[in-house]
């Protein structure tokens, strides 16, 4: 009965048919069945990841969503042991109130629990926590002909490693359990300050990431001359008092899509000319609620749609300390000459911290994200010539976002995949995996 | 704070009414077949907050059963503020055609089952003197169409009975509730071919239920858009509705 499910980007073009398990009891014969059926399967959360590493080889996927129960909360302790199903945003709706906020979120609160250990996804404090896997206890998957196996640092090791950005490949997580970080406010005191180039926002992250939970900059990659590498910088900490309450802003919605990308290079030049002006000059503190702070993009539901029918990509790339500057630098160049222009560039600095998982993304670092409406020439023209310098940097791309790298280059920059493949369930495979390793 | 009763706990609309129910501190007691279901869904709420959760496996066509549940029920929670009636399965049309069997069976879990507990209820509740019974009927209630008419009868029963016990609770100062949903994403639902634009989310439905206890609606229906598409259909006249394919 549901509708056909696609990734965020909408790109590839590959609609997804929903087989929906309402109870972990029912979790292991849904796939059973869904791969008997159809060879192959998937899990499938809330459709967050952008490219094909949450599409089925088969296109029939298992949707988790209904897999929704919280299961039990210390709210001493701030452990939490929910379904898979479970998002981000049911999480904090229970616990700010108590007290207890994500240790590391991703730019989305719509993302499942399952869908964000999949993905071992990371936040604006990388730098200080790591990744969503550095605060994972444990959890339960369901792998075809095993049943369900708990996973956790000192039991079933090998699988919690392959598993935490293991794309949903090595069984069904029925289960998880985190641990959340305390607060005292769900308020944000955040300080914005402008850039002119990178070897200001270089100085900044060096000289404030660390004194701050998060950071984060944007980036104007269509600035071009005296303007190149401008941007805003931000960092900002739970404030330390100021009410724990749940943000429950109203919500826009992009109702249909429409046929043509309503992003192209002159609308993104003109917001990002009059966003980087309503920037403050010098460094401002203000305090703001985490919604708007963390999940800006969150305000507008499905606004993925804006690029219209052909969907869109992005590009995260995350390159080491030692080449970063330079490759920076190279990467906006082109960026800023090519023919399409990306209109949301986000750069953040990462830190040090190891997450335990085999297929994590971010290193330490510094990550570039930018987005731009899917045309032939991406993949022809532009993403070649990009991936040209992160390779030549030693860096690598984030899978969850991924619709083009090349399968040698997967390969050079996540060794541990031989690990993964070797653990996955084979009931379970994925267009991406198969890109990238077939 | 709250005290509620929900017979079919593990149904989705159920499980989404008590957890906004939950957010303004009730205490539950839940009824339903699936022992271990009934804990997990006992389990959810007790972790975002609920102030009490007890639990009691039935099955609701067990009509000797009832009488024991209800004392239980009062036991714990002393007075009864709403008692959610949700329970009840989608029986097969066709087969229902073929023999009597599924379609006395289908009755028995989507009516026969719903006066028995509503009969117990509102001597219950008349004796509160307060209270809202809120019992899950269906649009598929106001019209026998040829694709549903067995479950459709079913809930007919269910909704003509309520508008009769909400007559006669009225003036003990008891509400009675009668809910319609359209077509929701549940379950029960699960494999039908349905017009996705019509399709509502057990969210969506469960916050129309819970302000409509506020309210006290008397006829929910939900989502609300289904008000006038069942004037109309209410209003087709019998020579043209049998020759539609509804």
């Amino acid at each position: 009965m549901s509708q056909p499910l696609r990734s965020w980007g909408r790109y590839p073009n590959l609609p997804q048919t929903g087989h929906t398990a309402h109870w972990r009891s029912e979790l292991s014969a849904q796939v059973d069945a869904v791969f008997k059926a159809h060879g192959s399967t998937l899990p499938f959360g809330n459709g967050r990841s952008y490219g094909d590493s949450c599409l089925a080889l088969s296109d029939h996927v298992v949707e988790t969503r209904a897999l929704d129960r919280f299961i039990s909360a210390d709210w001493e302790k701030g452990v939490l042991r929910a379904e898979a199903g479970v998002t981000l945003a049911e999480i904090l709706r229970v616990s700010i109130p108590r007290g207890w906020f994500l240790s590391v979120t991703p730019g989305t609160q719509f993302a499942t629990l399952g869908g964000a250990i999949a993905n071992d996804v990371h936040g604006k404090n990388h730098h200080s926590r790591g990744t969503f896997g550095n605060h994972l206890r444990c959890f339960s998957l369901m792998r075809h002909g095993e049943g369900a196996l708990t996973c956790s640092p000192g039991e079933n090791n090998a699988l919690f490693a392959a598993t935490i950005g293991g794309l949903g490949l090595t069984g069904v997580i029925d289960w998880a359990e985190i641990q959340l970080m305390p607060i005292r406010s769900s308020r944000i005191d955040s300080i914005v300050t402008r850039f002119a180039d990178l070897d200001e926002f270089f100085a900044l992250s060096r000289e404030l990431d660390h004194h701050h939970e998060y950071a984060v900059a944007w980036i104007d990659c269509l600035a071009k001359g005296t303007y190149a590498g401008r941007g805003v910088y931000i960092v900002g900490d739970h404030a330390s008092d100021g009410g724990l309450n749940v943000d429950d802003r109203a919500k826009l919605d992009v109702p249909f899509t429409p046929r043509l990308s309503l992003i192209n290079k002159a609308s993104s030049r003109a917001f990002n000319e009059f966003y980087w002006r309503l920037q403050p000059a010098t460094p401002t503190p203000r305090q703001v609620g985490y919604e708007p702070f963390f999940y800006p993009l969150d305000r507008i539901l499905n606004w993925n749609r804006i690029y219209g029918r052909a969907g869109f990509q992005q590009y995260q790339c995350v390159i080491p300390d030692i080449a970063a500057e330079a490759a920076m630098r190279e990467l906006l160049s082109v960026t800023a000459g090519a023919k399409s222009g990306s209109f949301l560039a986000v750069l953040k600095r990462c830190g040090a911290i190891a997450s335990p998982g085999l297929l994590s993304f971010p290193l330490a670092g510094t990550s570039l994200a930018l987005d731009f409406p899917q045309t032939a020439h991406l993949e022809h023209e532009l993403f070649p010539r990009l991936d040209a310098i992160v390779r030549a940097a030693g860096g690598r791309l984030y899978p969850a976002k991924d619709a083009h790298m090349t399968g040698a280059d997967f390969r050079n920059a996540y060794p541990a995949w031989e690990k993964v493949e070797a653990l996955r369930d084979p009931a379970l495979n994925s267009r991406f995996w198969k890109r990238v390793t077939g | 704070m709250k005290r509620i009763l929900i017979i079919g706990a593990n149904s989705a609309i159920a499980t989404a009414c008590a957890r906004q129910w939950t957010a303004q501190g009730a205490s539950f007691f839940l009824v339903a077949r699936n022992a271990e279901k009934l804990a997990q869904t006992a389990a959810d709420l007790t972790a975002r907050g609920a102030k009490a959760v007890d639990v009691l496996a039935m099955d609701a066509t067990d009509f000797t059963a009832h009488a024991a549940m209800l004392a239980s029920c009062v036991r714990v929670l002393s007075q009864i503020d709403v008692a959610l009636i949700a329970h009840g399965t989608l029986p097969d049309q066709k087969s229902c055609e073929q023999s009597a069997a599924p379609a006395v069976e289908a009755f028995a879990v989507n009516a026969t089952s719903t006066v028995a507990l509503l009969t117990l209820l509102a001597n219950q509740f008349e004796r509160q003197g307060a209270g809202t019974l809120a019992v899950i009927s269906s649009v598929a209630g106001d019209r026998g169409r040829p694709s549903n008419y067995v479950y459709g009868a079913a809930k007919a029963a269910v909704s003509t009975f309520c508008e009769g016990l909400r007559a006669r609770l009225f003036k003990a100062g008891v509400h009675v509730m009668t809910i319609k949903p359209g077509f929701v994403d549940t379950p029960m639902t699960k494999g039908l071919k349905l017009p996705a634009a019509l399709v509502a989310t057990p969210e969506q439905i469960a916050r129309r239920i819970v302000a409509g206890v506020e309210r006290k609606t008397a006829n929910l229906y939900t989502p609300a858009f289904w008000a006038p598409i069942m004037l109309i259909i209410r209003n087709i006249p019998g020579p043209l509705f049998k020759r539609l394919n509804l």
